[in-house]
C-alpha cells in the first residue's frame, strides 16, 4: 500500500519492512545542462586550489597536533593508564593519522596509524607499554620537526616500518587468546582510499 | 546532463578537530556552498542539527562526548527530528570492514576515508544528492537502503519478506552527472 502527499514520504509495506521514498529536498541543488552548453566551473579544481590557499598553514597546523600528542602521553604517564588517559591519547594519534598527509606529511600517517593499533587493540589496556608508546610519540615528532614533507625519506619510512613490525609483534603476543581477531582486522579495507 | 549547484545545499560539519573542520570548511567553498554550519562535538552537533535544519551532515567518527556513530543513530530515530533522513557523509580514520559496517548499519549515508581529498567529498556529495536511496524499515534497522545494487548472483536467503520490494530500482541520475576528471 503506497501513500503520498506532498512534502511527506512515500511508503510501501510489506510484510516484515517498508520501503520509503522520502521528499527529495537536495532536488533544488540538481540543475538541467542543456545540450551544448558549455560548462567552465570545476568544482573539484576550485576546492584543491582553495585547500592550496591553507598550505601555508599547515606546518603550524602539524606542530599543534604533535604538541597535543605529546601532552597525552605526558599525561598519561603522570597519571596512570585509565580510560581518560588512553583515550585523549588514541585521539590525538587519531587525527594525526587522518590528517598528517593532507599537511604534506605523508610518513608521519604510518606511524601514527601503528600508535592508534598498538592502544586500540590491546585486550588489557593496562598493560600498555609506556616505552613503546614513546618511541611513537618521538617518531612522530622527529619526522615532524625535520620537515620531512613527502614520502622520500628512507630513514623516515625505516623507523615508521620499524615500529609498525614491533607493534604487530606484541599485539600478536597480547591477542595471543583471541584466535583470529588480528587478522580479521588485517582483511581489505571496504572503503579504499580515493586515488 | 545536470550538475549540482552547491550554493543551494547547506551543510553542517561535526568533528572535535578545529584543523580538520577548517579544511572541510575551505573545500565546501571551493565547491560553491555558502552556507557551512559547524559543531566541535555529537552532543553541540545534535543542537546544531535541530536548530540549523542542515540539507547535508558531515560528521567525523571518533569524538568526545558522544562518537559520530551514536550521533548518526540519534538522527535515525523516527519522530526525534525533522529530518530522519538527512544524508550523513561519516569521515573517518577508521577505514577496517568492521567499521564501515557499523557505520553502514547507523544508518550512515556515504563513508569516507581519511586522508580526504577534493574528489572524494565531491563525489559522496554528488552521490547523496543525485542518487538518493530509498529509506528501509525493519524491526532492528532504519536507514538508507543497504542494497547499492541488485546482485544476481546472490545465493543467500532473503532477508526481506513481501515480494517486489526486495529489489528497489536506483534512480539513474548519477550516470549523468559530469563528473570532473
Amino acid at each position: 500500500m503506497r501513500e503520498k502527499k506532498a512534502n511527506q514520504a512515500a511508503v510501501s509495506t510489506f510484510a516484515d519492512h517498508e520501503v520509503i521514498l522520502p521528499p527529495n529536498k537536495l532536488k533544488k541543488a540538481v540543475q538541467k545542462v542543456k545540450p551544448g552548453e558549455k560548462v567552465d566551473f570545476d568544482p573539484v579544481a576550485q576546492a584543491e586550489a582553495a585547500l592550496a590557499e591553507l598550505a601555508d598553514e599547515f606546518g603550524t597546523w602539524m606542530e599543534q597536533e604533535c604538541d597535543r600528542l605529546d601532552r597525552a602521553r605526558n599525561a598519561l604517564k603522570a597519571a596512570g593508564i585509565n580510560q581518560g588517559t588512553r583515550d585523549a591519547l588514541f585521539l590525538a594519534a587519531h587525527d594525526i593519522k587522518g590528517q598528517a598527509e593532507t599537511f604534506g606529511f605523508p610518513l608521519v600517517a604510518p606511524v601514527a596509524d601503528s600508535l592508534c593499533r598498538l592502544i586500540e587493540h590491546m585486550p588489557d589496556m593496562t598493560r600498555l607499554p609506556t616505552s613503546l608508546v614513546d618511541q611513537h610519540v618521538d617518531a612522530v615528532r622527529a619526522i615532524t620537526r625535520k620537515n620531512t614533507r613527502g614520502d622520500s625519506d628512507v630513514n623516515a619510512a625505516k623507523l615508521a616500518n620499524t615500529l609498525r613490525r614491533v607493534t604487530d609483534e606484541f599485539l600478536a603476543h597480547e591477542n595471543r587468546d583471541r584466535p583470529g581477531y588480528l587478522e580479521e582486522l588485517a582483511g581489505p579495507p571496504l572503503a579504499p582510499r580515493e586515488p | 546532463m545536470i550538475r549540482i549547484d552547491y550554493n543551494r545545499l547547506r551543510f553542517l560539519i561535526i568533528d572535535d578537530n578545529a584543523h580538520m573542520r577548517r579544511i572541510l570548511r575551505q573545500l565546501l567553498h571551493g565547491f560553491g556552498t555558502r552556507e557551512v554550519y559547524e559543531a566541535e562535538d555529537g552532543a553541540a552537533g545534535l543542537e546544531g542539527f535541530t536548530h540549523y535544519s542542515p540539507d547535508i551532515v558531515i560528521t567525523d567518527w571518533a569524538m568526545p562526548i558522544f562518537d559520530g556513530l551514536e550521533l548518526t543513530q540519534m538522527i535515525r530515530q523516527p519522530g526525534a527530528n525533522n529530518n530522519p533522513y538527512v544524508p550523513i557523509i561519516m569521515l573517518t580514520g577508521h577505514s577496517e570492514k568492521k567499521r564501515v559496517i557499523a557505520a553502514r548499519e547507523a544508518g550512515v549515508t556515504e563513508f569516507l576515508a581519511k586522508p580526504i581529498s577534493a574528489k572524494g567529498l565531491y563525489q559522496r556529495v554528488l552521490n547523496v544528492v543525485a542518487n538518493p536511496r530509498p529509506f528501509i524499515r525493519t524491526r532492528s534497522y532504519f536507514g538508507p537502503d543497504r542494497r547499492r545494487n541488485a546482485n544476481p548472483n546472490y545465493a543467500g536467503p532473503e532477508r526481506r519478506k513481501g515480494g517486489k520490494a526486495d529489489v528497489i530500482k536506483q534512480p539513474p541520475l548519477l550516470e549523468k552527472v559530469k563528473t570532473p576528471e
